[in-house]
């Protein structure tokens, strides 16, 4: 407690006992304060998850044509890029998944975040897909998403709302999931 | 004047600590293309590999290089 008038304890008031060395009070505001606007500083947007709906792609400036989805019962979105062995080892099983799903009103949409386009191209020019291929150049989208790791899948039912999520690439056991997932929503929506 | 200087000092270092702390960042998952590159690798070239290979074996040798044992000699 301070003794002199006016001046409160909870301030920086007591003297600094040598040098630049803050006295305990002050160390706790400057503490506070640090935590306080670093929090803000690295708060970020929360990774969507499952509940959530998916966000608006033509919000987010994509390069290429985002398909009709607003008749789907399910929507699978891939965000894959041509650096990522996994993402690429996962195309086959998207396409497999599109053949035999998408008659039944199942899209695959893969967004690339490929920040160099003709990367993407040449993949895709040497391993073409039937499904549709949009590329985040902004970056905007995947963001938005925050996705833990690459490749991320959301399987999303016909309403945009997320049902699951594959966070990597697992080889066949991501393909049994995610073929399983597909027929649920499929049920639940005749 | 002595409280008002307390104060300057205190904001020049919560304002020190916020610049160094905020320098600070992690590479998200969609911007490693980078990283992911060929180049990146440290064994992309054979010749190059081999050389630093034989160079740690030697200069290691004495305590086993990459796990074969050596007499620390670097004849190897």
């Amino acid at each position: 407690m301070s003794d002199r008038p006016g001046v409160s304890a909870g301030m920086c008031t007591d003297a600094l006992p040598r040098g630049l060395r803050a006295p305990r009070a002050c160390g706790r505001h400057i503490l506070a304060i640090v935590t306080i606007v670093a929090a803000i500083a690295s708060s970020r947007a929360e990774p969507l998850a499952v509940g959530q709906g998916f966000p608006a792609p033509d919000e987010h400036g994509l390069e290429g044509t985002w398909p009709d989805t607003s008749g789907a019962r399910v929507v699978v979105v891939d965000f894959w890029a041509s650096w990522c062995p996994p993402c690429r080892a996962a195309f086959p099983v998207l396409d497999a998944v599109q053949a035999e799903f998408g008659p039944r009103g199942v899209r695959v949409v893969a967004v690339s975040v490929d920040q160099n386009r003709g990367a993407m191209e040449a993949f895709l020019k040497k391993h073409p897909v039937s499904f549709s291929v949009v590329r985040d150049a902004g970056m905007k989208l995947v963001q938005r998403v925050d996705v833990p790791t690459m490749p991320t899948t959301f399987v999303l039912d016909g309403r945009g709302v997320v049902r699951f999520v594959h966070a990597g690439f697992e080889g066949d056991a991501t393909r049994d999931r995610l073929r399983g997932e597909i027929a649920a929503l499929l049920e639940e929506t005749p | 004047m002595k409280i008002r200087i307390r104060l300057i000092l205190a904001a020049l270092v919560a304002v020190g600590l916020l610049v160094v702390s905020s320098g600070c960042t992690s590479v998200q998952p969609w911007e490693r293309a980078n990283l992911a590159d060929y180049t990146m690798r440290p064994d992309r070239d054979p010749l190059h590999a081999a050389m630093s290979e034989h160079i740690y074996f030697s200069r290691e040798g004495s305590s086993g290089g990459r796990g074969v044992g050596g007499g620390g000699c670097g004849c190897n």
